[in-house]
């Protein structure tokens, strides 16, 4: 319970590595992913927890990383974009968003494969409107968000039929 | 961000004793509000009190008369509580109904409290059911809680524990809501406790209140036609881009008939 100095020295499990980071205690947890561990496919938006750019999941969960502290995620398992690709093979919910044109600037596209992913994980059939529920944090200026239901669909078809 | 000292306490006496050293000291429960402020220079504490590994602020019980929710219960657990939707079912669709779920599962019933904002949905469910706050200083009274715009009765160091909500007859939770934040631009939180009719309102004014009025009406006959000839007075409620004092007393009385709606299925 003591006061923590200037910089924290914390493990933190990322794409199920443990990663050895020092940092100060202010950053977030999208600050020290993106700048002390170099995964740079999680993306600064809004910064106010109101785009979902940001999203990761923590213990499974989706949440705004530009909102958490990263010294908070300590002992917690993140995932990130990075971690879905398996060497050079996509994940079909990566492959259902080049192949259903579900990105067009990019921008989004890792906060609403994340905040798919969880859903996925957990409901590997849902209806268009759950799927519409789940990324309701998750806005996409391009406004294409008909092929990103649509590639979410399709990912899960594919997930289904055991494709990983 | 500006820098701060930061603590993570095991225990809420600890918290409570770390929160009450420093005079510029602020706790952080879900922060999907206090770390948005301090980003925006809104707020600069100098001692973040981390409330995060303070386990036993989680949690949820009931025990057939009252429901009790711990002050670090997630919002996303509370909307898919089997207790909570069985006890009191419009206290998990409110909880549904907050944010998106990225911020669902950060956000706390005790962030949310504390913090007071005027468009946030759980002091609708508080005072709308008469809750109980439990604090590391004693007890708070939904009624005496709620002292305006961002502004609650609690005091330096005190920290919220556990809400205890009584389990109503029926009740219903409806809110029109901003399109892109989903926070309310009105909320209405309707209950029937048996010996009486509770309306709280969110959303619409400093903070949350209640309407006599209205409470009135659904005692004597509990249905949406009681409330829906009912026009409240827009002197004091908020205007804003999002909507006129006048819209918002207007959106009042149609919410309020579509909680008694939602309360009566």
């Amino acid at each position: 319970m003591s006061a923590v100095p200037d910089r924290v020295h914390a493990t933190l499990r990322v794409n199920g590595e443990d990663q050895q980071v020092s940092f100060a205690p202010y950053k977030t947890l999208l600050e020290v992913l993106r700048e002390d561990l170099n995964l740079t496919g999680t993306k600064h938006g809004c910064e106010l927890g109101e785009c979902g750019a940001c999203a990761v999941l923590v213990d499974g969960e989706p949440l705004l990383s530009c909102l958490e502290l990263a010294v908070q995620c300590e002992g917690r398992d993140i995932q990130t974009i990075e971690g879905l690709a398996k060497g050079t093979e996509l994940h079909p919910l990566q492959a259902a968003f080049a192949d259903h044109g579900g990105s067009q600037c990019g921008y989004c596209t890792s906060g609403m494969v994340m905040t798919a992913k969880a859903l996925l994980d957990k409901e590997p059939a849902p209806s268009r409107e759950r799927i519409r529920e789940a990324l309701a944090g998750n806005l996409c200026r391009c406004t294409g968000y008909q092929q990103i239901w649509e590639s979410v669909e399709s990912a899960a078809k594919a997930l289904r039929e055991g494709k990983r | 961000m500006h820098a701060f000292n930061y603590h993570r306490p095991s225990n809420v006496n600890d918290a409570a004793a770390l929160a009450a050293k420093s005079a510029d000291s602020k706790l952080l429960a879900g922060g999907q509000s206090l770390v948005q402020a301090m980003k925006l220079r809104l707020a600069a504490p100098t001692d973040i009190v981390d409330l995060g590994m303070v386990k036993d602020l989680a949690g949820i019980k009931s025990d057939g008369k009252t429901v009790t929710i711990g002050a670090m219960t997630r919002h996303a657990e509370v909307t898919g509580s089997a207790e909570v939707k069985k006890a009191i079912p419009a206290l998990a669709v409110l909880a549904g109904m907050i944010g998106d779920r990225q911020v669902r599962n950060m956000g706390t019933l005790g962030g949310s409290l504390a913090n007071s904002d005027p468009a946030a949905d759980y002091p609708a469910a508080v005072l709308g059911l008469g809750a109980t706050i439990t604090t590391t200083k004693g007890t708070h009274a939904a009624d005496k809680f709620f002292k305006g715009l961002y502004e609650t009765a609690l005091r330096p160091g005190e920290i919220i524990t556990s809400v205890s909500f009584p389990i109503p007859k029926r009740a219903g939770y409806m809110k029109f809501k901003n399109q892109a934040s989903r926070f309310a631009i009105v909320g209405v939180f309707v209950a029937d406790m048996g010996n009486g009719v509770r309306v709280a309102v969110t959303g619409a004014g400093p903070c949350v209140l209640r309407l006599a009025e209205m409470e009135k009406a659904l005692g004597a006959k509990f249905a949406p036609e009681s409330v829906a000839g009912l026009k409240v007075k827009s002197d004091g409620l908020n205007s804003d881009l999002h909507a006129s004092a006048e819209y918002r007393a207007h959106l009042i009385t149609v919410m309020a008939k579509r909680a008694v709606e939602a309360a009566m299925k």
